[in-house]
């Protein structure tokens, strides 16, 4: 008996079903990882066309297109939908794909769990969007018209689109807590003979840390949601004073979940940077135990500094004090992860292919994001920042900077190895020097419109604003149409395209680049050992 | 070809059912929105929604159909599981698995509970003592006293006149709640004793620790079943009684609802033992419902704790 | 690429020659409070700490990105097997750096700020209640002066404005009917109060903002130091209406304050004297006060929204009898509606006087294509009656 261990699938397994009934029922981490991808992609898209939508009703005074409460419902479905059904599929996506492969296991640890959760996804999704068709017909006044936070009063006020969103959202969550649980227990239960925690590659140990947040703040949403649900149609009074609830409550309910979120999106991207990094720089990822141990206290704090987002609430000063000082307190894990990240680059020996390029432009525009949240912190000058346009430019530096362009830096990255074919690279140098610049000139001017008084939220503006937000328009049009060549490198890609070697990138580290491009339908019929 | 066997993982072939239960969640979920939109009353009891409340109808089956599909494939699901387990496709390694994830899933409802126990602590500790503190000339809620357990100070919300009904009593602490309490901590005691008879190889003991474990369990259910029906017909205690009702139900509810789950998976076991399944050394079905059971024990004690007796 | 180039570069420029409008600002607005003035403060010096932290990452990364190149032959060092205890003491200098800015440099004039923030009794001359509900803000002197002045504060700017038929104001959105006054110099204590969902008062000049709970009463305060006339939005999404909730308020010297004050409780109790009015004054009347209050959910033309907003044209109960044999007004009728609301449908007997209640049920009865058969009419005095 050696040490080598074997895998082995079941014989009759590898005639697997073709067509739609294989992507049905498949228990293929790559199928799952796929369709997973693919699912964000499409939603990105459609989450994407709504706030074009938005953004051409601001696109000067008045109301041109829609009416206020239209307006209002496109800006909440957008936010869910980029948030949990563009963001976080991507992110697991991956996971499914790489993780087996980066570890060195046979496929995830409970298969058909994972494509449980991939398939509450699509109904989801229905469940969103749902509202917007049934108005058509007359039925109900469309989707859930309070943003993304769904905060009472407003929602007990809401109509049916509120009801719709609160189960998208319990789905939603069961998908997640699904996905997270196969995470763990791949992570804990499937590593290759040889790889202890502390060899484990950094995108490991991201999604590690996103699971155990997803698990402890999903089912407190799903709870404040619940709540919601009872106090809309069962005469509960969790969120109303008449009965000594409180609707700050709820607020404290929903940031308990969606500031852990936050880290929730930006855990996996932080994982699979530093390897990013160190391909091409050529060089060993630096500090990777302080990177380790960075995330670890970001995991940790994220779950104690919640209330920042309602300082305008009114709490009693000591409460203030502590959630400032608190989620000050994250910028300094942060503050090592970028100096690590750096140090990665310094002295390294740095070719800047696509994914390198939107890696370097991720961490300045993300540092830009994370920069203006420490100084959202305060809670005296956030009376100012609260709620206005300020916020949007923070969130969108955060979360389309930080978050999508990091997965899309990881798209081009791994995009060779799960199709076996090079992309266009002079396309993907366009993609991304379009994608950067016409970001910014989205939101930089939204930072300023901001700082002047522009509440977000509104379907129409005061003149003083408007040649802000006429740049921010035009810049949100050129960033939507770049995204069609996005779709159109994936797509070609697909397609075929120049072979890719088994190492793609001259620096890559990992396990995954041992296998061909792309690996065979069962990754490792041997599992590696590592020294 | 010994050692082979040792270290395969067994990754199951492609199957329909997860599929099929999204589908199911999808219809029961909108049927039960298209329902409760139809057929929702306001405090007055007139219908809040006239225009829509054909949906109400439609929206029941919906409900009703996307439960059977759920309900049938969960059980098919199952089936299959239960299947590859003795026709010993899962060894050591797929074993750990389940025991890991199924760790994972009793802390995911841990939180969940947490959610409401947060609710509870908030509205005792800060937001009704807020409500009956402010200056007699500015406050809306003139004679409120804080006070627990409290339905609230009433008043109008939204357009609805909610007032706390004067006849209210909270449920206490002795009496049903307290068999309750010594009713669950004897079934964690009988499962327990029925898991050494498992280990001991001693199949009888195994069958009757699982049946009076879930005797204790229906039993639990029952009182529970007659505590709200006092609640509700005597005592003036309705899921509408402001913060302590609310409460109250929700986290018994949602208790409640747990121990059914609980107690039908006991008796899944409970057939699977007497068909002979399980075997000294593999059983993981069995633990995973053990420790489920548990982890209702110990959430139940919180609520006695918390909702009953402080 | 050169494309891009330009498109960055015309975007710049345009950026540039935007200082044209006057009351734009590149920062917050110029600061009228002490608590406003704080908050630039603050805000000023960690921007240009963050400032300063990006550029000097930024320049460290351009200087690797352009030296330490693949293409011009640069090789990578050999990081010696990492020490782990090195790569942990250099990691902290930049945690040192942090911290140092997180708790001292930033850190204390914050909770300075936060504690002046916060303290909203002392030394405040005067408490006024701020009411917020969908969708417009309601005032209330509660001491001083103007005790007992209490009004409604609408949104002026006409509905043609807003679908572009005619040319906008200058203070677009951002004008209302009747403003709050305010004297200079004097700590006001504000008690802020929703009757519907969330609401959030904010005037950016004054710096300080907080959301109106219903139920809950939660307070801030404002001195300002400089006559004139300051505009603010509610900054908590409360529906439909809620970019059409401006806050305007006309800072004051403390004798006009004073004028201001008497002259409006005298209004105030005329308006409260209940006389006989005649059909057209009351339709006249309720014409204004139907815009005014009525048109945002029901529109001017009285087609509603359906089947959110109903109707009121041809609306069974803007139709029907008011007035049961009795004489008392009966359940669900339009007075009912109109005085304690449903659902959606405001309560309005806190918000409208007696007068106006009456103006504007008879307007709905008699104008909007209604032609009411039975009480076509209804007099303040009924209103006041059916009040008790
Ligand atoms: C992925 C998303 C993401 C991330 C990572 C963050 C990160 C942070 N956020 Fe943000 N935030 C959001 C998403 C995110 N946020 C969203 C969605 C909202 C609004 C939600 C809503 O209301 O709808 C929000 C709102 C929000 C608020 C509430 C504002 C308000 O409504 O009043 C606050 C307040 O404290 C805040 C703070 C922070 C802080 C301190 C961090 C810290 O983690 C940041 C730490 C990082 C650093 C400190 C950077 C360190 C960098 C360097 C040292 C060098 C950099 C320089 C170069 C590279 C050149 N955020
Ligand atoms: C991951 C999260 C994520 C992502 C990726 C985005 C992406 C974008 N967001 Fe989003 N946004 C949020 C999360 C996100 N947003 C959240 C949480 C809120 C708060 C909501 C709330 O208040 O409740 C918000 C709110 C928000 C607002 C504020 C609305 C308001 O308060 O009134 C604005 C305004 O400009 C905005 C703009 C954009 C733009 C221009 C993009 C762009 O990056 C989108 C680019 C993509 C596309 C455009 C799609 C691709 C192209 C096509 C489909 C082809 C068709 C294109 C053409 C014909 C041109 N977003
Ligand atoms: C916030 C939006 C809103 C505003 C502002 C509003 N209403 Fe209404 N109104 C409603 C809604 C919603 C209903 C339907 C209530 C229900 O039956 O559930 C309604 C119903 C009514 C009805 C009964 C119509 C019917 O046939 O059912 C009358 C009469 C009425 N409103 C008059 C007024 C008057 C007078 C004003 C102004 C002083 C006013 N409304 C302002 C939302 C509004
Ligand atoms: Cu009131 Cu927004
Ligand atoms: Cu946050």
């Amino acid at each position: 008996m050696s040490t080598t261990t074997v895998a082995h699938h079941d014989e009759h397994h590898d005639d697997h079903p073709t067509g739609i009934m294989r992507w049905l029922t498949t228990t293929n981490h790559k199928d799952i990882g796929t369709m997973y991808l693919t699912f964000s992609l499409v939603m990105f898209l459609v989450g994407g066309s709504m706030i074009l939508g938005i953004r051409a009703e601001l696109f000067k005074p008045g109301l041109q297109l829609m009416n206020p409460e239209f307006f209002n419902q496109l800006i909440g479905v957008h936010a869910l939908i980029m948030i949990f059904a563009a963001l976080m599929p991507a992110a697991t996506g991956f996971a499914n794909w790489m993780l087996p492969l980066q570890i060195g296991a046979p496929d995830m640890a409970l298969p058909r769990l994972n494509n449980w959760g991939f398939w509450i996804l699509p109904p989801s999704a229905i469940l969103l969007t749902l509202p917007f068709t049934l108005a058509l017909f007359g039925v109900g006044d469309g989707a859930l018209a309070t943003g993304w936070t769904f905060y009472p009063p407003l929602s007990v006020q809401g109509g049916i689109g509120v009801d719709f969103a609160i189960f998208a959202v319990h789905l939603l969550g069961i998908s997640s807590v699904l996905g997270s649980i196969n995470i763990i227990v791949t992570i804990y239960n499937m590593r290759a003979p040889g790889m202890t925690l502390m060899k484990m590659p950094m995108f490991a140990w991201g999604w590690l840390i996103t699971a155990f947040l997803l698990i402890a703040t999903i089912p407190v949403l799903a709870g404040a949601v619940t709540m919601l649900l009872t106090d809309r149609h069962f005469g509960t009074h969790f969120f109303d004073a008449a009965g000594g609830g409180d609707p700050i409550m709820f607020q404290h309910l929903f940031w308990f979940f969606g500031h852990p979120e936050v880290y929730i999106l930006l855990l996996p991207v932080w994982g699979f940077i530093p390897q990013i990094l160190q391909t091409f720089s050529r060089k060993p990822m630096y500090g990777y135990k302080a990177q380790v141990y960075s995330l670890w206290s970001i995991g940790a704090l994220a779950v104690v500094v919640w209330a920042h987002h309602f300082f305008t609430a009114g709490m009693p000063v000591p409460a203030l004090l502590y959630f400032m000082y608190s989620t000050m307190a994250i910028s300094l894990p942060l503050a090592v992860l970028f100096y690590c990240w750096i140090r990665t680059m310094w002295k390294g020996s740095m070719s800047f292919e696509t994914p390198m390029l939107f890696t370097v432009g991720w961490i300045i525009l993300f540092g830009i994001g994370g920069l203006t949240g420490l100084v959202l912190a305060d809670v005296a000058a956030d009376a100012q920042y609260h709620n206005s346009y300020f916020v949007v430019a923070h969130f969108h530096y955060t979360l389309f900077a930080g978050g999508i362009m990091g997965i899309m830096a990881g798209v081009y990255y791994w995009l060779p190895k799960m199709t076996g074919h090079m992309y266009n690279e002079k396309l993907g140098k366009t993609h991304f020097w379009l994608t950067a610049i016409s970001f910014n000139v989205t939101f930089i001017p939204q930072f300023f419109v901001g700082l002047a008084g522009m509440p977000r939220r509104i379907p129409d503006y005061a003149l003083q604003f408007a040649e802000f937000n006429m740049i921010s328009t035009v810049g949100a049009f050129v960033l939507g149409l770049s995204q069609l060549l996005f779709v159109y490198i994936i797509l070609s890609c697909v397609k075929g395209g120049k072979k890719a070697t088994d190492n793609v990138w001259e620096g890559a580290q990992g396990l995954e680049w041992t296998l061909p491009s792309p690996p065979p339908y069962h990754s490792f019929t041997e599992q590696p050992v590592v020294k | 070809m010994a050692s082979h066997s040792e270290n395969h993982y067994f990754v199951p072939h492609g199957s329909i059912y997860p599929a099929l239960i999204s589908v199911g969640l999808l219809s029961m979920a909108s049927g039960f929105v298209f329902n409760v939109t139809g057929s929702d009353t306001r405090l007055d009891g007139s219908i809040k929604n006239p225009a829509l409340s054909y949906l109400a109808t439609p929206g029941k089956y919906m409900m009703y159909l996307g439960l059977a599909i759920i309900l049938t494939m969960m059980f098919k699901w199952l089936s299959t599981v239960v299947t590859e387990s003795i026709t010993g496709q899962y060894k050591k390694w797929e074993d750990k698995s389940f025991r890991i994830g199924m760790i994972v899933f009793i802390c995911s409802e841990v939180a969940f509970f947490a959610a409401f126990f947060g609710a509870l602590f908030y509205m005792r500790v800060l937001s009704v003592p807020d409500l009956a503190s402010y200056a007699p000339d500015i406050t809306p809620y003139k004679d409120f006293l804080s006070a627990w357990p409290s339905q609230g100070p009433g008043g109008t919300v939204l357009g609805e006149a909610y007032k706390p009904n004067p006849e209210f009593h909270p449920m206490s602490w002795s009496g049903l709640p307290l068999i309750n309490t010594l009713l669950l901590l004897s079934s964690g005691a009988t499962i327990t004793w029925a898991h050494w008879g498992l280990i001991k190889n001693n199949r009888k003991q195994l069958i009757i620790g699982l049946f009076l474990t879930i005797a204790l369990g229906v039993t639990f259910l029952c009182c529970q079943a007659a505590e709200y029906h006092h609640a509700y017909t005597e005592m003036g205690l309705t899921l509408k009684s402001g913060a302590y009702g609310a409460t109250f139900f929700m986290l018994t509810g949602f208790h409640g609802f747990h121990v059914t789950i609980g107690t039908l998976m006991l008796i899944v076991i409970w057939l699977r033992s007497i068909k002979g399944h399980f075997t000294p050394e593999h059983h993981f079905g069995f633990e995973g419902v053990a420790w489920y059971w548990h982890f209702v024990d110990v959430v139940w004690l919180g609520l006695y704790i918390f909702v009953y007796m402080l | 690429m050169q494309g891009m180039k330009k498109l960055g570069v015309g975007a710049f420029a345009l950026f540039l020659s935007l200082s044209a409008r006057a009351d734009f600002t590149w920062n917050f607005p110029e600061p009228v409070t002490p608590m406003a003035l704080d908050t630039l403060h603050v805000h000023n010096k960690f921007m240009l700490i963050t400032a300063v932290i990006f550029v000097a990452v930024l320049a460290i990364m351009i200087y690797s990105i352009v030296t330490h190149r693949h293409s011009k032959g640069y090789k990578p060092v050999a990081d010696k097997a990492p020490s782990t205890a090195v790569e942990i003491f250099w990691t902290l200098i930049p945690f040192a750096i942090l911290l140092l800015i997180d708790f001292v440099i930033m850190g204390i004039p914050a909770y300075h700020s936060v504690v002046m923030m916060e303290d909203t009794r002392d030394q405040s001359t005067m408490v006024i209640k701020i009411t917020g509900s969908q969708w417009r803000w309601q005032y209330e002197y509660l001491d001083g002066d103007a005790k007992g002045i209490k009004f409604v504060s609408n949104l002026a700017t006409s509905n043609d404005q807003m679908h572009n038929e005619a040319d906008k104001g200058e203070h677009y959105l951002l004008e209302v009917d009747n403003p709050l006054v305010l004297p200079v110099g004097e700590k006001v204590r504000i008690l802020m109060t929703a009757s519907d969902v969330l609401h959030n008062w904010w005037v950016p000049q004054f710096g300080s903002s907080r959301v109106a709970v219903p139920g809950f009463i939660r307070e801030t305060w404002v001195q300002v130091e400089k006559a004139g006339v300051y505009r603010g939005q509610c900054k908590e999404l409360c529906g439909k209406g809620h970019g059409y909730m401006p806050v305007v308020v006309n800072a004051v010297s403390k004798e006009e304050f004073a004028q201001w004050a008497n002259k409006k409780q005298d209004e105030q109790k005329a308006a409260n004297d209940v006389k006989e009015m005649t059909k057209d004054e009351l339709v006249a009347q309720g014409k204004v006060v139907y815009e005014k209050n009525c048109a945002v959910c029901h529109q001017v033309t009285g087609a509603g929204l359906p089947p959110a907003f109903p109707a009121l044209t041809g609306s069974k109960i803007a139709t029907g009898p008011i007035f049961g044999a009795d004489g008392k007004y009966q359940k669900d009728s339009h007075l009912d509606r109109v005085l304690n609301g449903k659902g959606v449908m405001p309560a309005w007997k806190a918000t409208l006087n007696d007068t106006e209640i009456a103006a504007v049920i008879t307007y709905e009865r008699n104008a909007l294509g209604n032609t009411a058969a039975v009480d076509a009419l209804v007099q303040p005095a009924q209103v006041k009656a059916a009040r008790e």
